[in-house]
């Protein structure tokens, strides 16, 4: 149930991959929301702690999972899907799990090297170090950039990644999306999606 | 000739009014010797910083404008009295994104608060030197009652200066912001340069 299976997914995997997806859909809108003018600047400014110490639990989960993708097994995909479907679906998913770890990398190190140097204190309950970066505005300018330009591919790559899962399930029928939902040992049957599909984690969570 | 023996006879007679004051009043310079009435002269410095958790750096800066005078009387110090205006548009920082922060609506909010200021409504000595002053601060269109320590530097004649320090909470103001990542104390050290009226 934990672990993955040759053709399903644990709930260790499950878990891990809807609790990082939320996060970073979340810190993506939260980052869009907080860098645009005209905001309260009291407001402002705790969005960016809060997106500072959501980033960092984010950062700490993709960790975890990148370490459990290496030494767990990846299931085989379901046999519907196509030889090239595999590559690219392959090359997505390692793409997300790298970006899931360097694009916070990349918040961290705007922090770091922020002439403001505002101190990170995760939920206001530990200070997380700066990265040993010297503090400069062209620093700062830099891993702004590259922090900003990473996370909107990161949504463009998820975009493309979830209408392939919505694709898979809803015009193939097939079992793609499923099993992401709900961990198990044994096949589902073709015909158990259509309900299924709005549940997500809850239901993935509830059945245990 | 004249002119340089009247010359040495006068210094002879003002080095030895010095070194009787000062053996009458111990080392310190006392305050009621400077009794008068002061305008607090642009020279003087207003300096204010705030800590940040897990130390280091924090919020340090500074008004560039202010004004406001006091009056020590030399019969009794504790009738004494300071006023003083501070302008928050012309805080400085380490940047103008900080300055920036510092007078919008976050903090200072200046555009709608244009003054900070203080009336003293007590004045205690504490030593021959130093004082407690207790008044009225207000801030963003609140006040309250504040406490700051003064310890006389130095005067002459046309000037007295002082150091001013007290620690102030800011969230009583609604100035809470960042908290607590920042302090909420701010620590304010001034050094009040009075211009004699
Ligand atoms: C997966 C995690 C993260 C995602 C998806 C994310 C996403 C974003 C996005 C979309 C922006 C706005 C970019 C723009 O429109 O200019 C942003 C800004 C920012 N992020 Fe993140 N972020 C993440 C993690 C972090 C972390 C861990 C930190 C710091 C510890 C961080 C610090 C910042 C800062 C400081 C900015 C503002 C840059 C500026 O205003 O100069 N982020 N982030
Ligand atoms: C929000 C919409 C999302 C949906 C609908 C979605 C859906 C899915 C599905 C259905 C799978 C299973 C594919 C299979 O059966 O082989 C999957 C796998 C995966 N997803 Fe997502 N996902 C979303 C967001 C994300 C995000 C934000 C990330 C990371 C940044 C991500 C990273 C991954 C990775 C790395 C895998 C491969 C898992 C493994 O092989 O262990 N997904 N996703």
């Amino acid at each position: 149930m934990l672990r993955n299976s040759e053709t399903r997914f644990g709930l260790v995997t499950i878990v891990l991959h809807w609790t990082i997806g939320l996060l970073i859909l979340g810190l993506l809108l939260l980052g869009f929301i907080m860098r645009r003018t005209g905001i309260d600047p009291a407001l402002q400014f705790a969005l960016y702690q809060w997106h500072k110490s959501f980033g960092f639990a984010a950062l700490g989960l993709a960790l975890i999972r990148a370490i459990w993708w290496l030494v767990e097994r990846t299931p085989s995909p379901p046999a519907s899907v196509s030889p090239l479907e595999r590559k690219a679906a392959r090359l997505t998913h390692d793409t997300l799990i790298v970006l899931a770890i360097v694009v916070p990398f990349a918040g961290w190190a705007v922090a770091s090297a922020s002439t403001l140097n505002i101190p990170s204190f995760f939920f206001n309950m530990i200070v997380i170090p700066h990265l040993p970066l010297a503090r400069s505005e062209t620093s700062e300018n830099f891993w702004t950039f590259a922090h900003a330009l990473l996370a909107y591919v990161t949504l463009a790559l998820v975009a493309i990644h979830a209408a392939a899962a919505l694709f898979h399930h809803f015009k193939r029928g097939d079992e793609v999306l499923t099993r992401m939902l709900r961990p198990g040992v044994r096949p589902v049957g073709a015909g158990s999606g259509g309900t299924s599909a709005r549940k997500r984690d809850d239901a993935a969570v509830e059945r245990k | 000739m004249t002119v340089t023996i009247n010359s040495a006879v006068k210094a002879t007679v003002y080095i030895a009014f010095i070194f009787s004051t000062s053996a009458a009043n111990a080392q310190a310079p006392a305050l009621a010797d400077a009794a008068g009435s002061y305008r607090i002269a642009s020279s003087s410095s207003i300096r204010f910083s705030v800590g940040q958790v897990g130390g280091g750096g924090g919020i340090a800066g500074r008004f560039a404008k202010f004004s406001g005078g006091f009056r020590i009387d030399g019969g009794n110090i504790e009738r004494s009295s300071v006023e003083f205006t501070l302008y928050p548009e012309s805080v400085r920082a380490s940047e103008r994104r900080v300055e920036d922060f510092l007078r919008s609506s976050a903090v200072f909010d200046a555009a709608n608060f244009q003054t900070v200021t203080f009336r003293s409504t007590r004045v205690r000595q504490t030593g021959p030197a130093t004082a407690t002053i207790e008044g009225a601060l207000t801030a963003r269109g609140k006040t309250r009652k504040e406490r700051f320590a003064v310890t006389l530097i130095d005067w002459n004649r046309r000037s007295i200066s002082f150091t001013i320090r007290g620690s102030i909470r800011r969230s009583p103001y609604g100035m809470d912001v960042g908290t607590p990542i920042y302090s909420n104390v701010v620590e304010f050290d001034m050094r009040i340069i009075g211009q004699r009226r």
